[in-house]
């Protein structure tokens, strides 16, 4: 059971995210996102990860998925071009990421930790509840945590100035992106 | 299901969402990739946290989806000021800082 519940998730993950590399309307590269943190959200339960799982569909793909939505809707979404930017680029670019999964797995299988090849070790009761991220987060980690409290506060405040609309000087259009 | 089964599948999304990044030039694609490789990392930390037993691994994916929600944010301010300023929503024509 626990296996068709991996490969549920896996190929939903790896599909989702082939789809958002694959398809060329910005749009539906969102939507296919969506499907993919689903997707990696079944997996997170199945690694008894509650909480982390609940935090990743209401944060992940509710709240942050609306925002790329809204802003590709207000982009608009156009089709990419097919020829290339760089000559050889979409031959080399896959070349490069399968080299690099080749990599990290033979880094992965190649470690001879023993304990990878099982499930681990035996979690308490109560592994990965709201309660006891919580109590880590407020106690043992209560410096990240207000770390990363203070740079959401300076991500928020950097949005609004980066795009507010501020006057153009006369007679001058900027089209090269200076800030 | 052992974890290494999940250390690999979290190593095919990060090598499909770096393929993204190379592949793709339209910046608001390539945020997505990065949130790709974002979330296999978490899968990947969380796989070891179940195998250690450990809950620390979910206050650091917790951490790491903090930082995805900034990212996220200044990249699409940075999306929404070039569509106003009508520079190409595409990163090879944007080669002004090119050494």
């Amino acid at each position: 059971m626990e296996q068709v519940a991996f490969f549920a998730g896996a190929i939903g993950a790896l599909g989702g995210a082939i789809a958002v590399i694959a398809l060329r309307n910005p749009f539906y590269s969102v939507l296919a996102l969506v499907v993919h943190l689903f997707s990696l959200a079944g997996l997170f339960l199945l690694l008894h990860a509650e909480f982390v799982a609940a935090a990743q569909v209401v944060v992940y793909a509710g709240a942050v998925m609306v925002l790329y939505v809204f802003v590709a809707a207000y982009v608009g979404g156009f089709e990419e071009p097919l020829w290339d930017a760089i000559p050889g680029q979409r031959i080399l670019a896959p070349l490069v990421a399968g080299a690099l999964f080749v990599e990290l797995s033979i880094a992965v299988l190649g470690s001879g930790l023993k304990s990878l090849g099982s499930e681990g070790a035996v979690i308490p009761i109560g592994f990965g509840s709201p309660e006891a991220v919580g109590r880590l987060l407020l106690e043992r980690f209560l410096v990240p945590f207000e770390a990363a409290s203070l740079l959401l506060l300076i991500a928020a405040v950097g949005a609004v100035v980066l795009a507010a609309r501020r006057p153009q000087p006369e007679g001058r259009v900027d089209r090269e992106g200076t800030v | 299901m052992d974890t290494t089964w999940y250390l690999v599948l979290s190593a095919l999304l990060f090598a499909v969402g770096a393929g993204g990044v190379l592949v793709r030039r339209n910046p608001l694609v390539i945020l997505l990739c990065l949130e790709l490789m974002l979330n296999s990392a978490n899968l990947a930390l969380l796989a070891f946290g179940r195998n250690l037993g450990n809950a620390d691994a979910q206050v650091f994916a917790m951490i790491v989806m903090v930082v995805a929600a900034c990212e996220v944010v200044v990249g699409l301010g940075l999306i929404v000021a070039m569509y106003r300023r009508r520079v190409p929503l595409d990163v090879d024509e944007n080669r002004g800082l090119r050494g």
